[in-house]
């Protein structure tokens, strides 16, 4: 920590936010990653991730490094909109491909994998 | 203040820990191919974000750079791979 040191309060309890919110928003969609039951429930849980947690937490960059050098700097929001618009697409492509393989195993695979899965207590 | 900095980055890191862990699992011991590439996905996502923090620990500029190529060569992989289980199969 040799350069935290030389930013104002305020900025830092900004930065420390920012930061809290998107690593535990990315820490849940891990854990829905990890205890989700089919695929198809899967794919949801890291989107958590890759939106609103890497928007947080560029954020949090943005004004740590703004804050830094003195003036704005927004470099970081070339990531947020390089991953906002390619995790649709990955997505779609990897949904296509399960999709098709279920297919192509049996006619309901997909269907069965589907409902087989246990459900919460409504 | 900059003490809350610190623990806030702290807590950040051991996370996003966490999280590459669980994608780590779900590479490792996922049922099928398909499960294997969402956890790819994920762990690289979770590894730029780790990136991210590390630039702001250090204060420095260029863990931004290496976020950006994890960002772009990640998303051609995992395009890649699922275009590969989709042609994987037609072929068989």
């Amino acid at each position: 920590m040799s350069s935290a040191s030389e930013i104002s309060a305020l900025a830092a309890f900004f930065t420390a936010a920012f930061l809290l919110l998107g690593s535990a928003l990315t820490l849940i969609g891990s854990l829905g990653l990890l205890r989700l039951h089919s695929f198809y429930e899967r794919v949801h849980a890291p989107t958590l991730g890759t939106t609103l947690g890497v928007g947080c937490i560029a954020m949090s960059s943005i004004v740590y490094f703004s804050t830094l050098a003195g003036q704005v700097a927004l470099r970081e929001v070339l990531i947020v909109l390089f991953v906002t618009i390619t995790t649709p697409i990955t997505l779609m492509v990897l949904v296509r491909a399960a999709l098709f393989r279920d297919q192509t195993e049996g006619q309901d695979a997909s269907r069965a994998n589907i409902e087989s899965a246990p459900r919460p207590p409504e | 203040m900059n003490a809350l900095l610190a623990y806030a980055i702290v807590f950040a890191q051991i996370s996003l820990g966490i999280a590459m862990i669980c994608a780590a699992y779900r590479i490792l011991r996922g049922p099928r191919a398909q499960d294997r590439v969402l956890g790819l996905d994920t762990l690289y996502v979770n590894a730029m974000l780790m990136l991210l923090v590390f630039g702001i620990k250090s204060g420095s500029t260029l863990y931004f750079e290496m976020a950006l190529v994890i960002a772009l060569l990640g998303f051609v992989g995992t395009v890649a791979l699922a275009k590969f289980l989709l042609r994987g199969e037609v072929i068989e």
